[in-house]
Protein backbone atom coordinates (compact mmCIF):
# COMPACT_ATOMS: atom_id res chain seq x y z
CA UNK A 1 0.00 0.00 0.00
CA UNK A 2 1.25 3.77 -0.58
CA UNK A 3 0.18 6.90 1.02
CA UNK A 4 -0.64 10.00 -1.12
CA UNK A 5 -1.26 13.15 -0.24
CA UNK A 6 -4.00 16.09 -1.96
CA UNK A 7 -5.57 19.05 -0.69
CA UNK A 8 -4.94 17.59 3.21
CA UNK A 9 -6.44 14.60 2.43
CA UNK A 10 -4.73 11.49 3.00
CA UNK A 11 -5.32 8.12 0.92
CA UNK A 12 -3.90 4.78 0.47
CA UNK A 13 -3.99 3.01 -3.22
CA UNK A 14 -3.10 0.11 -3.85
CA UNK A 15 -0.03 -0.52 -5.86
CA UNK A 16 -0.22 -2.03 -9.10
CA UNK A 17 2.15 -3.30 -11.84
CA UNK A 18 4.38 -1.13 -14.24
CA UNK A 19 2.09 -2.39 -17.54
CA UNK A 20 -0.88 -1.08 -16.07
CA UNK A 21 -0.71 1.75 -14.29
CA UNK A 22 -1.84 3.84 -17.33
CA UNK A 23 -4.83 2.43 -17.29
CA UNK A 24 -7.85 4.56 -17.43
CA UNK A 25 -9.41 2.01 -14.45
CA UNK A 26 -6.17 2.20 -12.41
CA UNK A 27 -6.45 6.20 -13.20
CA UNK A 28 -9.82 6.51 -12.12
CA UNK A 29 -9.39 4.31 -8.94
CA UNK A 30 -6.42 6.58 -7.33
CA UNK A 31 -8.58 9.87 -8.52
CA UNK A 32 -11.55 8.82 -7.00
CA UNK A 33 -9.26 7.43 -3.51
CA UNK A 34 -7.48 10.30 -3.29
CA UNK A 35 -10.54 12.97 -3.89
CA UNK A 36 -13.26 10.80 -1.92
CA UNK A 37 -11.17 8.77 1.25
CA UNK A 38 -13.71 7.13 3.01
CA UNK A 39 -12.75 8.42 6.25
CA UNK A 40 -13.96 11.92 4.60
CA UNK A 41 -17.20 10.22 2.41
CA UNK A 42 -18.05 8.64 6.11
CA UNK A 43 -16.54 11.07 8.83
CA UNK A 44 -16.24 10.34 12.56
CA UNK A 45 -15.86 13.89 13.47
CA UNK A 46 -17.38 17.41 12.47
CA UNK A 47 -16.49 21.13 13.39
CA UNK A 48 -18.26 22.32 16.72
CA UNK A 49 -20.08 24.92 14.23
CA UNK A 50 -22.03 22.27 12.36
CA UNK A 51 -24.30 21.70 15.65
CA UNK A 52 -27.00 24.08 13.86
CA UNK A 53 -30.75 23.67 12.89
CA UNK A 54 -29.85 25.09 9.42
CA UNK A 55 -27.76 21.67 8.90
CA UNK A 56 -30.66 19.68 10.39
CA UNK A 57 -32.74 21.18 7.95
CA UNK A 58 -30.52 20.15 5.23
CA UNK A 59 -30.72 16.18 6.07
CA UNK A 60 -34.35 16.84 6.59
CA UNK A 61 -34.72 17.58 3.16
CA UNK A 62 -32.99 14.69 2.08
CA UNK A 63 -35.44 12.38 4.67
CA UNK A 64 -38.53 14.22 2.74
CA UNK A 65 -37.20 13.21 -0.58
CA UNK A 66 -36.67 9.69 0.08
CA UNK A 67 -40.66 9.21 1.21
CA UNK A 68 -41.15 11.74 -1.84
CA UNK A 69 -39.28 8.90 -4.32
CA UNK A 70 -41.02 5.72 -2.05
CA UNK A 71 -44.63 7.26 -2.01
CA UNK A 72 -44.11 7.62 -5.81
CA UNK A 73 -42.41 4.09 -6.76
CA UNK A 74 -45.93 3.01 -5.42
CA UNK A 75 -48.08 5.28 -7.09
CA UNK A 76 -45.80 4.68 -10.36
CA UNK A 77 -46.79 0.55 -9.64
CA UNK A 78 -50.70 1.50 -8.89
CA UNK A 79 -51.57 4.01 -11.56
CA UNK A 80 -54.45 6.49 -11.34
CA UNK A 81 -57.86 4.54 -10.65
CA UNK A 82 -55.85 3.58 -7.59
CA UNK A 83 -54.58 6.61 -6.20
CA UNK A 84 -57.75 8.62 -7.41
CA UNK A 85 -60.48 5.68 -6.12
CA UNK A 86 -59.39 3.41 -3.05
CA UNK A 87 -58.53 4.50 -0.01
CA UNK A 88 -54.70 3.47 0.18
CA UNK A 89 -54.66 4.92 -3.16
CA UNK A 90 -55.59 8.42 -1.68
CA UNK A 91 -53.85 7.96 1.56
CA UNK A 92 -50.42 6.89 -0.89
CA UNK A 93 -51.19 9.96 -3.21
CA UNK A 94 -51.61 12.15 0.00
CA UNK A 95 -47.94 11.09 1.57
CA UNK A 96 -46.60 11.95 -2.03
CA UNK A 97 -48.29 15.55 -1.77
CA UNK A 98 -47.25 16.23 1.65
CA UNK A 99 -44.04 14.77 1.46
CA UNK A 100 -43.04 17.10 -1.78
CA UNK A 101 -44.44 20.62 0.70
CA UNK A 102 -42.42 18.99 3.28
CA UNK A 103 -38.98 18.70 1.12
CA UNK A 104 -39.78 22.36 -0.30
CA UNK A 105 -40.27 23.37 3.44
CA UNK A 106 -37.12 21.97 4.38
CA UNK A 107 -34.65 23.03 1.81
CA UNK A 108 -36.26 26.68 1.59
CA UNK A 109 -35.03 26.50 5.35
CA UNK A 110 -31.54 25.25 4.85
CA UNK A 111 -31.44 27.17 1.32
CA UNK A 112 -32.13 31.01 3.80
CA UNK A 113 -29.80 29.68 6.17
CA UNK A 114 -26.68 28.42 3.88
CA UNK A 115 -27.46 32.30 1.81
CA UNK A 116 -26.54 34.41 4.74
CA UNK A 117 -23.69 31.89 5.93
CA UNK A 118 -22.51 33.11 2.51
CA UNK A 119 -21.85 29.20 2.15
CA UNK A 120 -19.95 29.48 -0.97
CA UNK A 121 -17.16 31.29 0.64
CA UNK A 122 -13.39 29.48 0.89
CA UNK A 123 -13.54 27.33 -2.82
CA UNK A 124 -17.30 25.95 -2.17
CA UNK A 125 -19.28 27.30 -5.43
CA UNK A 126 -19.94 24.36 -6.53
CA UNK A 127 -21.18 23.53 -3.18
CA UNK A 128 -23.75 25.84 -3.26
CA UNK A 129 -24.48 26.15 -6.97
CA UNK A 130 -25.43 22.33 -6.61
CA UNK A 131 -27.63 22.90 -3.88
CA UNK A 132 -29.46 25.64 -5.96
CA UNK A 133 -30.03 23.76 -9.18
CA UNK A 134 -31.54 21.39 -6.95
CA UNK A 135 -34.23 23.91 -5.34
CA UNK A 136 -34.93 24.96 -9.50
CA UNK A 137 -35.14 21.26 -10.84
CA UNK A 138 -37.49 20.50 -7.48
CA UNK A 139 -39.91 23.00 -8.64
CA UNK A 140 -40.11 21.88 -12.45
CA UNK A 141 -40.04 18.35 -10.61
CA UNK A 142 -43.38 19.60 -8.97
CA UNK A 143 -44.87 21.44 -11.73
CA UNK A 144 -44.87 18.75 -13.86
CA UNK A 145 -46.39 16.45 -11.03
CA UNK A 146 -49.09 19.32 -10.72
CA UNK A 147 -50.39 18.31 -14.55
CA UNK A 148 -49.78 15.04 -13.95
CA UNK A 149 -52.42 14.12 -11.65
CA UNK A 150 -55.07 13.19 -14.24
CA UNK A 151 -58.25 15.32 -12.56
CA UNK A 152 -59.63 18.80 -13.27
CA UNK A 153 -56.95 20.34 -10.98
CA UNK A 154 -53.94 19.20 -13.66
CA UNK A 155 -56.19 20.11 -16.24
CA UNK A 156 -57.00 23.51 -14.41
CA UNK A 157 -52.81 24.27 -13.85
CA UNK A 158 -51.66 23.05 -17.54
CA UNK A 159 -53.96 25.54 -19.57
CA UNK A 160 -52.58 28.58 -16.74
CA UNK A 161 -48.95 27.30 -17.11
CA UNK A 162 -48.77 27.13 -20.92
CA UNK A 163 -49.27 30.49 -21.20
CA UNK A 164 -46.19 30.88 -18.58
CA UNK A 165 -44.45 28.55 -20.88
CA UNK A 166 -45.45 30.51 -24.41
CA UNK A 167 -44.51 33.96 -22.68
CA UNK A 168 -41.17 31.86 -22.29
CA UNK A 169 -40.78 30.78 -25.97
CA UNK A 170 -40.47 27.47 -24.74
CA UNK A 171 -43.90 26.06 -25.38
CA UNK A 172 -43.08 23.86 -28.30
CA UNK A 173 -40.61 22.46 -26.36
CA UNK A 174 -42.01 21.79 -23.35
CA UNK A 175 -46.29 21.84 -23.56
CA UNK A 176 -47.35 21.29 -20.10
CA UNK A 177 -50.78 19.79 -22.22
CA UNK A 178 -49.04 17.18 -23.43
CA UNK A 179 -49.41 14.54 -20.77
CA UNK A 180 -47.42 12.02 -21.43
CA UNK A 181 -44.53 14.12 -22.27
CA UNK A 182 -44.86 15.71 -18.50
CA UNK A 183 -45.49 12.50 -16.95
CA UNK A 184 -42.22 11.26 -18.10
CA UNK A 185 -40.39 14.43 -16.88
CA UNK A 186 -41.99 13.47 -14.21
CA UNK A 187 -41.44 10.29 -13.45
CA UNK A 188 -38.21 9.85 -15.06
CA UNK A 189 -36.07 13.11 -16.16
CA UNK A 190 -36.27 15.36 -13.06
CA UNK A 191 -35.81 12.78 -10.41
CA UNK A 192 -32.92 11.34 -11.63
CA UNK A 193 -31.74 15.29 -12.04
CA UNK A 194 -32.41 16.13 -8.34
CA UNK A 195 -31.55 12.91 -6.93
CA UNK A 196 -27.87 12.70 -8.69
CA UNK A 197 -27.75 16.98 -7.95
CA UNK A 198 -28.27 15.99 -4.35
CA UNK A 199 -26.11 13.29 -4.43
CA UNK A 200 -23.49 15.70 -6.03
CA UNK A 201 -24.08 18.41 -3.25
CA UNK A 202 -23.76 15.93 -0.16
CA UNK A 203 -20.45 14.85 -2.01
CA UNK A 204 -19.34 18.46 -2.28
CA UNK A 205 -19.95 18.61 1.20
CA UNK A 206 -17.96 16.03 2.38
CA UNK A 207 -15.11 16.97 0.01
CA UNK A 208 -15.13 20.71 0.48
CA UNK A 209 -16.19 20.15 4.33
CA UNK A 210 -19.22 22.60 5.86
CA UNK A 211 -18.37 26.47 5.14
CA UNK A 212 -16.59 28.45 8.76
CA UNK A 213 -18.74 31.00 10.70
CA UNK A 214 -18.44 34.32 9.37
CA UNK A 215 -15.31 36.17 10.48
CA UNK A 216 -13.49 32.90 11.37
CA UNK A 217 -10.33 31.76 10.05
CA UNK A 218 -10.80 30.27 6.85
CA UNK A 219 -10.53 26.94 5.46
CA UNK A 220 -9.16 23.83 6.76
CA UNK A 221 -10.93 20.43 6.02
CA UNK A 222 -13.59 19.74 8.25
CA UNK A 223 -11.21 16.88 9.80
CA UNK A 224 -8.41 19.73 10.41
CA UNK A 225 -10.98 21.76 12.46
CA UNK A 226 -11.93 22.06 15.85
CA UNK A 227 -13.83 19.20 16.06
CA UNK A 228 -17.16 17.67 17.59
CA UNK A 229 -18.35 14.38 17.60
CA UNK A 230 -20.51 13.41 14.36
CA UNK A 231 -24.18 12.52 15.05
CA UNK B 1 -61.93 7.48 11.15
CA UNK B 2 -64.91 9.49 10.37
CA UNK B 3 -65.19 11.28 13.50
CA UNK B 4 -61.62 12.69 13.07
CA UNK B 5 -62.33 13.62 9.30
CA UNK B 6 -65.67 15.14 10.17
CA UNK B 7 -63.21 17.19 13.03
CA UNK B 8 -60.94 18.04 10.30
CA UNK B 9 -63.65 18.91 8.04
CA UNK B 10 -65.20 21.49 11.03
CA UNK B 11 -61.80 23.03 11.20
CA UNK B 12 -61.34 23.95 7.66
CA UNK B 13 -64.05 23.99 5.11
CA UNK B 14 -62.53 23.55 1.97
CA UNK B 15 -65.62 22.63 0.05
CA UNK B 16 -65.30 26.40 -1.16
CA UNK B 17 -63.76 29.07 -2.68
CA UNK B 18 -59.79 30.08 -1.43
CA UNK B 19 -59.55 33.70 -0.07
CA UNK B 20 -56.64 35.70 -1.46
CA UNK B 21 -55.23 38.85 -0.90
CA UNK B 22 -54.67 41.39 -3.89
CA UNK B 23 -51.93 43.82 -3.59
CA UNK B 24 -51.11 45.96 -6.13
CA UNK B 25 -50.20 43.45 -9.25
CA UNK B 26 -49.41 40.35 -6.37
CA UNK B 27 -51.95 38.16 -5.98
CA UNK B 28 -51.07 35.23 -4.00
CA UNK B 29 -53.66 32.71 -1.86
CA UNK B 30 -53.93 33.13 1.97
CA UNK B 31 -52.86 29.26 2.45
CA UNK B 32 -49.57 30.23 0.92
CA UNK B 33 -48.94 33.31 3.18
CA UNK B 34 -49.79 31.22 5.88
CA UNK B 35 -47.00 28.65 4.70
CA UNK B 36 -44.82 31.24 3.98
CA UNK B 37 -44.93 32.88 7.82
CA UNK B 38 -44.39 28.94 8.66
CA UNK B 39 -41.00 28.80 7.08
CA UNK B 40 -40.04 32.65 8.17
CA UNK B 41 -40.87 31.31 11.87
CA UNK B 42 -39.48 28.29 11.97
CA UNK B 43 -36.31 29.83 10.20
CA UNK B 44 -35.78 32.52 12.92
CA UNK B 45 -36.08 29.45 15.49
CA UNK B 46 -33.51 27.29 13.11
CA UNK B 47 -31.40 30.51 13.81
CA UNK B 48 -32.06 30.55 18.14
CA UNK B 49 -32.81 27.44 19.18
CA UNK B 50 -29.96 25.20 20.73
CA UNK B 51 -29.45 21.88 18.99
CA UNK B 52 -28.70 20.50 22.05
CA UNK B 53 -26.26 19.43 21.38
CA UNK B 54 -22.74 20.92 22.75
CA UNK B 55 -19.56 22.05 20.73
CA UNK B 56 -15.76 21.75 21.15
CA UNK B 57 -13.17 19.14 21.48
CA UNK B 58 -14.78 15.68 22.53
CA UNK B 59 -17.79 16.38 23.52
Amino acid sequence: MTTIEEKGAVAEVDEVDEEVAGQWTVKIRRFLVAKLPPERLIPDRQPAYMASWIYIFGALSIAALTCVILSGSLLAIEGPAWWHLSGLGLFVNSLHLWSVELFFFFMVIHLWGKFFMAAWRGNRQLTWITGVVTFLVSVGAALTGYVSQTNFDSQWISTQAKDGMNSLGIGAYFNVLNFGQMLMWHIYLLPIGVVALTGLHVLMVRTKGIVTPIGAPDDAPAEDATTAEAH
Amino acid sequence: MAAITMFLGALVNLTKPGHYIHWHFITISVANVVVIALMVIVFIAALLLPTGHKGGNGS
